[in-house]
């Protein structure tokens, strides 16, 4: 509670002063806006619906393209975990892929998929592939042989034993690859927008510094990450934590 | 049904050195007997019921149940490992019904599973998660299981060493009633003497080094057997013997072997 309190008086301080500072040294709001500003821009933002629009735009690639990264994800982890020869070749590929930022891939995107909303979806899909594809392939492999074996005692084997136990043993990182997922894709959607063609948040964000209104920036800026944080937080957190819980991997 | 375990060796591979971890075993286990194998840690007892489970291939023998020699898994032998090893996304009844439900409509399933439940009192947990269940019900749960697909072997890996002495002493009395109820042939793996004397027929005393059998005792007091303590003291007494001079041989090959060093 005590944390909370101290947050708040943090926060309130910290605008108080930034919007003190940029009135008294009269600084432009071109260069740097005040809080007032910001919130003045998200606000005609979201009274002539640009923003909303914007954001059920964004969203929509983005759970397109999750949908598909979480499923391509799911069916690569599982080939890799289960075959060694996909595993030692192709699979062998998956790590140094990953450490590309996937908003890199988009040039060669648009040149195959044109600069629409295939190209984006693309990005957010090969951002949320790689990661799901790499938890599942480790979930799938760290199923304790204690489940397997106790399973194989009652008559479970091959494709029912798969169904019945490895997979659902394997959910607990199942869920933190898709929270991962998520995370990469929203990376890699904000990204590609901005050098697309709108609605979306990227894009209008880009629009808005193209015209020199900072305020919309930042004010898109702050959206972005609270967004990325609630979703975080208030739906996968959450979702991992009882998993975890129910599959024994927390401490009581 | 009779399990007989027919000249059975396991040797292990660690990088190339070579470990036979049992040494031609033999023992026949009668319908319906209550049989315990007892021995100190290391002595090869889990990796023997694991073979007679089909769960691992022993280098060489057999092992026959009803004359017939086992395969792999099955049914027809149901184990209760030292963790319960409850599916923790299944609640408690779902997890007794697992064995079942490939094998019967699902309502006959749920029936059976609740008689299994009650048999080990614990009818009113069959919504929960195994892990809102203490260590010693989720052992019961896990007996449930193995008894549900009505297995007429039932084969046991230290089900209750890492319970408590008051649970443990209690789940003696439910695994004894469920043995006199239900008439299965069980194989029990403990290493605790006293467990073996309370509740078998007749105790395997396995030496280690390799694993090899090195005595057995017919123990035929009635049961319960609290009013036989005196008795079974003196049985303790020389099982006890045994086995210390096994742990000494141990001891001694091991201070040889630093020496040698
Ligand atoms: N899968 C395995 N690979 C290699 N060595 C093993 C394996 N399983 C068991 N062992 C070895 O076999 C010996 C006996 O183990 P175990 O059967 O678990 O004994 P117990 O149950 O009597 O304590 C130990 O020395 C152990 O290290
Ligand atoms: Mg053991």
């Amino acid at each position: 509670m005590q944390q909370v309190v101290k947050r708040i008086i943090f926060y309130a301080a910290a605008l108080g002063i930034w919007e003190a500072i940029v009135k008294l040294l009269n600084i432009k709001a071109v260069v740097f806006p005040a809080p007032s500003d910001i919130f003045q821009a998200l606000w005609n933002g979201f009274a002539d619906l640009t923003l909303v629009y914007d954001l059920l735009a964004s969203f929509q690639r983005l759970a397109i393209g999750l949908v598909i990264a979480l499923i391509l994800g799911t069916v690569l982890g599982v080939v890799f975990a289960k075959s060694k020869v996909i595993d030692d070749t192709i699979g062998s590929l998956i790590l140094p892929l990953q450490s590309v930022p996937s908003i890199v891939w988009l040039p060669l995107a648009i040149i195959w998929f044109g600069l629409n909303e295939k190209a984006i979806i693309f990005i957010v899909v090969l951002g949320g592939t790689l990661v799901m594809t790499l938890n599942m392939r480790t979930g799938i492999k760290s199923v304790p042989p204690i489940y397997t074996n106790a399973a194989r005692t009652m008559d479970y084997s091959g494709f029912s034993l798969f169904t019945h136990v490895i997979f659902p043993a394997a959910i607990p990182h199942a869920v933190t690859g898709a929270r991962l997922a998520w995370a990469f894709g929203w990376r890699g959607l904000m990204g590609s927008e901005l050098l697309s063609t709108g609605p979306g948040l990227g894009y209008t964000l880009k629009f808005a510094s193209d015209f020199g209104d900072m305020a919309l920036v930042m004010g898109i800026i702050f959206i972005i990450a609270l967004i990325g944080i609630l979703v975080d937080l208030v739906f996968f957190s959450r979702i991992e934590k009882k998993v975890m819980k129910k599959w024994g991997l927390l401490e009581q | 049904m009779s399990v007989q375990i027919a000249h059975i060796s396991k040797t292990f591979q660690h990088h190339g050195v070579s470990q036979t971890v049992l040494d031609q075993i033999d023992l026949t286990v009668q319908k319906g007997e209550f049989v315990s194998i007892l021995g100190p840690s290391g002595c090869g007892k889990s990796t023997l019921l694991t073979i007679v489970a089909g769960l691992t291939a022993p280098t060489s023998g057999k092992v026959l149940v009803n004359g017939k020699e086992i395969k792999g898994p099955g049914s027809d032998r149901g184990v209760v490992f030292q963790q319960a090893a409850l599916f923790p996304w299944l609640t408690v009844e779902e997890n007794v019904m697992f064995p079942l439900k490939k094998k019967m409509p699902k309502e006959e399933a749920k029936k059976k599973a609740h008689e299994y439940l009650a048999m080990v009192q614990l009818s009113q947990y069959a919504k929960h998660s195994p892990h809102e269940l203490s260590g010693g019900m989720q052992q019961r749960v896990s007996i449930a299981r193995a008894l549900a697909m009505d297995p007429e072997v039932l084969l046991m890996d230290e089900p209750f060493g890492a319970l408590d002495e008051q649970t443990r002493s209690r789940l003696h009395e439910v695994l004894e009633k469920i043995w006199i109820d239900t008439k299965k042939t069980i194989l029990f793996v403990t290493h605790s003497i006293q467990e073996a004397l309370k509740l078998s027929d007749r105790i395997i005393v396995m030496g280690t080094r390799p694993g090899r059998i090195i005595d057995e005792i017919e123990v035929s007091f009635p049961r319960p057997r609290d009013e036989f303590r005196k008795q079974l003291a003196e049985y303790e007494e020389r099982i006890q013997k045994l086995l210390k001079s096994e742990i000494d041989k141990v001891v001694k090959e091991e201070e040889s072997y630093a020496a040698g060093r």
